[in-house]
């Protein structure tokens, strides 16, 4: 079910942005050609610095760049990033506050092919618990691409967790794209979907299922995880009553996390949370069908949507 | 090359000996920090900041200026005698440090004390940063020196070679580190903690220019960093020998130095040895 994907349209927009922002320089950990940062390298070989399979290196020399006055964006693969090169990140980027634009590829579990050690499902978990730290997950290649100036322009330390794959395209090209604000996707008045990342077109098609079933469905894309838009959530959780959240990340301390920590304090309602159950991936032969069978299937958000009303009725 | 005079030798002998002073009793006001490594690094520091380093204290965050990343963090009592007397800021600020008000930290924040380059405390850092920093300034067209102090101890990190690796590949002279050289570790002798000797060997196998010297001879030291700064095509490291806890006698070569503050008796002895009233 997938469009474009979103390293490709990541790549072609650092590409572009790069064009127009001479401070613009680009880093990776010997990803180059997985993560797409090769299209910008071939182009401006003196503003690419491919530092080998050292994440923290690469994130460090990135901290002395933008020390140095310039924006580095910083590629790897997010679970190496997330895990191997977080010392690095929380000491360097987010307590120091260096101006440096992490781009976390082949996020959840996009890499099918290569299994748990690739696959990365505890990052938003890791990255939102950081100070000073902005966390992006975009929901598909055009959203990732449009993302891409706007992170730039930003002062500060950003995350931009991206997938290796294409999901199902959500985002019209004209739409305004804002960091910190979710989008409505789909208006409705009996449950809440708030999703992110390859979770967002799904939820949209959960939520025609469910129309067929006479519910009706507002499905919210939320890019940015921190901060979190608590405002369009409340209010339509307000207006809901119940709401499920869909990630492609563990359901320790993700969006759902996220989604809950707001509305245990500010709006209670009945929730569920559609992601990865506490367990490690496995390898399969593509990514829709892993993504089905780790719990994240457009079937799973209807029952879940099913059971949390239940609950409210 | 150039030379120091003797006048000018005295006088970083005598800041040395200021910024010793200064540690201790920072260290000893706040019942924290780390003496041994300050100590140590003592004559480095002077030079560097005294003699060596392009900066104005008055415009902490010019561009142009040459940068110091205090790898070790943990001797940030030194590095703050040293900004202080600089004049980056007031003296008297010293004596909070570590105070809830008081913009000086355990380790060193860039976004809270001026003149301090980059934050640090977690070990192993300052040679990848380093190194970024002075490809910041190819990609700019400045000619800055950046300049990074690291333990001996700190040289067990992998983070330090892989730093080691980039540097050399994009062959940064503008980028000298200097190795505190002092032997001793929080734990015990480093040789026994983790041996990481040959170092001289494992610097010149990572592409380095190595220089050996000791790092309390103030004329020395002045020779290495100008043999680094006239080093063409790589960056230099200069393993600086040195003694922990130098200069007072119940602290040299000590361990126990590495993070224990002095009582009383204990400062007012070292005062003594430093031939300073207390």
């Amino acid at each position: 079910m997938a469009g474009r994907s979103m390293r490709e349209a990541y790549g072609q927009a650092l590409l572009a942005y790069g064009e127009k922002n001479q401070r613009v320089v680009v880093l990776d950990a010997d990803t180059s050609s997985s993560t797409l940062s090769k299209y910008f390298t071939e182009k401006y070989p003196q503003r690419f610095y491919n530092i080998g399979i050292a994440e923290p290196c690469m994130v460090d020399v990135a901290v002395g760049l933008a020390l140095g006055g310039l924006i580095p964006f910083a590629n790897a693969f997010s679970a190496l990033l997330a895990l191997r090169a977080i010392e690095a990140i929380r000491s360097n980027i987010c307590y120091a506050r260096t101006n440096i634009k992490i781009v976390a590829n082949y996020a959840g579990v996009s890499d099918y092919k290569d299994g748990p050690t690739h696959h990365s499902i505890t990052d938003i978990a890791i990255f939102r618990a950081l100070p000073e730290m902005t966390l992006i997950v975009p929901a598909d290649a055009d959203q990732a691409a449009a993302f891409v100036p706007l992170i730039g322009e930003m002062d500060g330390p950003v995350t931009m967790r991206i997938s290796r794959a294409g999901t199902i395209p959500v985002h019209r090209g004209d739409e305004p794209l804002q960091i910190g604000k979710g989008i409505e996707r789909r208006k409705g008045i009996d449950i809440t979907i708030i999703a992110c990342g390859s979770m967002v077109g799904r939820s949209l098609r959960a939520a025609e299922l469910l129309e067929k079933k006479g519910i009706d469905v507002c499905v919210i894309d939320m890019p940015t995880i921190k901060p979190l838009d608590a405002d369009l959530i409340c209010e339509a959780a307000a207006r809901t009553g119940a709401v499920v959240t869909a990630e492609e990340h563990s359901i320790i301390g993700g969006l759902g996390g996220a989604v809950a920590e707001i509305l245990g304090e500010q709006q209670p309602v009945y929730m569920r949370r559609v992601g990865i159950a506490d367990t490690f991936t496995r390898t399969a032969l593509d990514p829709d069908s892993l993504m089905d069978a780790c719990g994240l299937s457009v079937d799973r958000i209807v029952q879940s949507a099913e059971d949390v009303l239940k609950k409210k009725e | 090359m150039e030379k120091l005079t003797e006048a000018e030798i005295k006088k970083l002998k005598e800041i040395s000996r200021e910024l010793r002073c200064t540690s201790l009793r920072m260290i000893h006001k706040r019942q924290a920090g780390h003496p041994g490594g300050s100590m140590s690094a003592a004559e480095i520091v002077a030079i560097l900041y005294f003699k060596i380093m392009n900066i104005d204290p008055h415009n902490p965050n010019w561009e142009e200026r040459d940068r110091f990343l205090l790898s070790k963090g943990h001797a940030s009592a030194l590095l703050y005698a040293a900004l202080a007397k600089r004049g980056y800021f007031p003296e008297s600020d010293l004596e909070h440090w570590g105070e809830l008000g008081c913009h000086l930290q355990g380790h060193p924040d860039r976004l809270k004390t001026p003149g301090v380059d980059m934050n640090s405390g977690i070990l192993g850092h300052g040679i990848a940063i380093g190194a970024g920093i002075a490809l910041a300034a190819g990609q700019k067209g400045m000619n800055y020196q950046v300049y990074t102090l690291l333990g001996d101890g700190e040289c067990q990190a992998g983070l330090v070679w892989e730093g080691a690796n980039t540097a050399a590949k994009f062959h940064l002279s503008n980028l000298t580190a200097i190795v505190d050289h002092n032997g001793v570790q929080l734990d015990g002798f480093v040789q026994e903690i983790m041996p990481i000797e040959p170092l001289a060997e494992k610097w010149k196998a990572f592409g380095w220019h190595v220089i050996e010297m000791d790092g309390h001879d103030i004329d020395q030291l002045f020779h290495a960093l100008m043999e680094a700064k006239q080093t063409q095509d790589k960056p230099t490291v200069i393993l600086a020998r040195t003694i922990k806890g130098k200069g007072i006698s119940f602290m040299e070569n000590k361990a126990y130095w590495h993070g224990v503050a002095p009582n009383d008796e204990q400062l007012a002895q070292a005062m003594q040895e430093l031939g300073e009233e207390i």
